[in-house]
């Protein structure tokens, strides 16, 4: 279906997202101080958006196949049109009852075994980690599933004979690798603004097609390797938080008189030593 | 990992390992405060403690390593390993795990830290948990991996019951390193991997240090002046650098002022940023998202400046100044340079003396 001659094959970028609350609306019930899902939005994991829009500018430059994987509920569909809509070219969503409860472990395997799937891969691309469970394991996971080269944390990617040139953000600097396809990279949350969905995404979505459903059986997914219950970590239970009540003096008036208090309070409590 | 063996015989995984992380001949914070933990992990499950370097000519590092309460150092001498690379790394530790079968793995929770953990638990089929923040031990002899959830609202207890080993990523300043003692006495045990320059898959083309402008790095400061999105400028973090050198300290910022594109994202304080614990935290126009609070809340005194009352900060404030900070932070200049003409404002500990 490519225009391009048979020999020259159009790149393929893979893009694993996950489908989040929105952080900043999630709130902990007073009541019986546990979170509030019910009722919460939700949106693409926002470093996954930003993968994506890595994936959709080597469209631009390169001229790629973006295809969009997620694994969830068929809720993730709003998430998924919206990456179509955005520019992806189609999208996958591993969905399965089985599939629930799933820690990283499964969850790389998972979706290691739909990206063989798909197939003819030169780069996947994943966040780095997401808001609601934040580990950062899936994406290395699924590169020592698939036995790939892996470059994590990365801001930007040019493709340079044929080669992977990442730019990755350490603690202490900017490193520069290289690497060949096909490869995986983590992309970090924030190095770019995601685009916002065309009218002509919105229309493609509208006509439909752009999200295909798959079932472990489908992909050929063994149901013993996947759900809670073949998870290596389970959740035992889970505290409130209880922070150590603090002080909590507060200084007010003029400028300069809540500050000369304020000073010799941090002074008085050796905060601070003049 | 199960081995072949059934799955709830683990009493053949025995010892605790610290992944001991080494960055241009230096071994990183966080390894050093893992052999704190590890150490009390060891005791209380009545094994030892050992350190894991791979590296290139690092036996000067693993002597030095043993010093903070180390059994024994298995170093994995290869010029493969020389810096840190996934693949490499990856491989050099599944050989390690496979032929010794610890119970528990610590690892950093840095970049690499997390690149390796990452890798290595989907290829040993294991469980790893990542940032935790206490570890105890529970009445079946598991590790119970303690890490906060959503931003820190709350904690999470993770157990990994059937497979082993059980890892874990630990943020840095989560743990205070143990002291360093020159007489303690540890074995340097020198194994091989099978490794070949296939195995090196990713090429580093170049390396671009971050300078540092302002000396010190936030997480090594007693005092962090974090800023946020009530700064309202990017320029306005020249004020809060210059309340940061009165005391000592350290200019750091919330993510929204990080993703306004003000200050680097190298200073970020929070969920998905860094974590900090300084003797003083003063938060200068950040109201508090739960995110931010997951980076600074361990903090021992909090000084919360913001005109709005109601800014959930001000609830784990020790001390707070209601008002406009671009009035009270160029105050608290002024005052903490009058107070210096008879003495210098410092934190109550100098950082040399810890």
């Amino acid at each position: 279906m490519s225009t391009a001659a048979p020999d020259v094959r159009m790149l393929r970028i893979i893009v694993c997202i996950k489908q989040v609350p929105k952080a900043q609306e999630l709130q902990v019930d007073p009541v019986t101080q546990t979170l509030k899902r019910v009722g919460v939005p939700s949106e693409i994991n926002p470093p996954d958006a930003n993968a994506l829009e890595l994936a959709l500018t080597l469209k631009d430059r390169h001229g790629a196949e973006v295809v969009v994987l997620s694994m969830g509920p068929t809720s993730f569909d709003e998430s998924l049109e919206r990456a179509v809509a955005m520019g992806a070219d189609r999208s996958v969503l591993l969905t399965d009852r089985i599939l629930g409860g799933s820690d990283t472990v499964p969850t790389a395997y998972a979706l290691s075994e739909t990206i063989e799937k798909i197939g003819g891969y030169d780069l996947i691309l994943c966040g780095e980690e997401t808001t609601d469970a934040s580990t950062g394991h899936v994406g290395p996971g699924i590169a020592g599933h698939l036995d790939l080269p892996q470059i994590t944390y990365v801001s930007d990617i040019r493709i340079v004979d044929g080669k992977v040139r990442a730019r990755r953000t350490a603690e202490d600097g900017t490193e520069y690798w290289e690497t060949a396809m096909p490869t995986l990279c983590t992309v970090n949350f924030g190095c770019n603004t995601p685009r916002s969905p065309t009218l002509t995404g919105k229309i493609r979505v509208k006509r439909g097609g752009m999200i295909v459903h798959r079932s472990c059986a489908d992909v050929g997914i063994d149901p013993k390797k996947v759900g809670l219950l073949n998870s290596p970590t389970i959740v035992a239970k889970v505290d409130t938080v209880k922070l150590p009540p603090r002080a909590g003096r507060i200084f007010s008036g003029e400028a300069m008189d809540a500050v000369r208090a304020l000073l010799e309070t941090l002074i008085r409590d050796r905060v601070i030593v003049p | 990992m199960t081995d072949g063996h059934g799955l709830e015989d683990k009493s053949h995984f025995r010892g605790v390992w610290v992944f001991l992380e080494q960055r241009a001949g230096r071994l990183r914070d966080v390894s050093t405060q893992l052999i704190g933990e590890g150490r009390r992990l060891a005791d209380a499950r009545g094994t030892s403690l050992t350190g894991i370097l791979p590296g290139h000519q690092v036996d000067g590092l693993a002597e030095y390593a043993v010093g903070y309460g180390l059994d024994r150092v298995i170093v994995v001498d290869n010029s493969l390993l020389d810096f840190y690379r996934s693949r490499p790394y990856a491989e050099a530790m599944s050989q390690l795990i496979r032929r010794h079968k610890p119970e528990i793995v610590l690892f950093g929770a840095s970049k690499n830290g997390r690149d390796l953990g990452g890798r290595l638990h989907a290829m040993l089929e294991t469980g790893l948990a990542a940032d935790c923040v206490k570890f105890d031990i529970d009445a079946e002899g598991n590790l119970d991996m303690i890490r906060p959830s959503f931003g820190g609202k709350s904690l999470a207890h993770i157990l990994c019951k059937k497979h082993r080993p059980q890892m874990a990523s630990v943020r840095r300043n989560v743990f205070v390193a143990p002291p360093h003692l020159a007489e303690w006495k540890g074995e340097i045990v020198h194994e091989t991997v099978e490794l070949s320059p296939k195995d090196v898959d990713t090429t580093l083309l170049d390396f671009q240090e971050f300078t540092k402008e302002g000396g010190l790095r936030p997480e090594e400061a007693d005092i962090v002046v974090g800023g946020g999105y009530g700064l309202a400028d990017p320029k306005n973090f020249a004020m809060l650098q210059e309340l940061a050198d009165r005391l000592g300290g350290a200019v750091a910022a919330s993510r929204k002022a990080v993703d306004s594109g003000w200050v680097p994202k190298m200073l970020q304080v929070g969920q998905t940023g860094m974590t900090v614990r300084p003797k003083l935290y003063i938060a200068v126009g950040i109201s508090g998202a739960v995110q931010h609070l997951a980076g600074m809340q361990e903090s021992e005194k909090i000084l919360v400046i913001n005109i709005d009352p109601k800014a959930p900060l001000f609830d784990i404030a020790d001390y707070g100044i209601v008002g406009d900070l671009f009035e009270i932070v160029p105050e608290m200049i002024r005052q903490l340079d009058a107070l210096k003409a008879g003495g210098a404002a410092r934190p109550a500990v100098p950082a040399e003396a810890r």
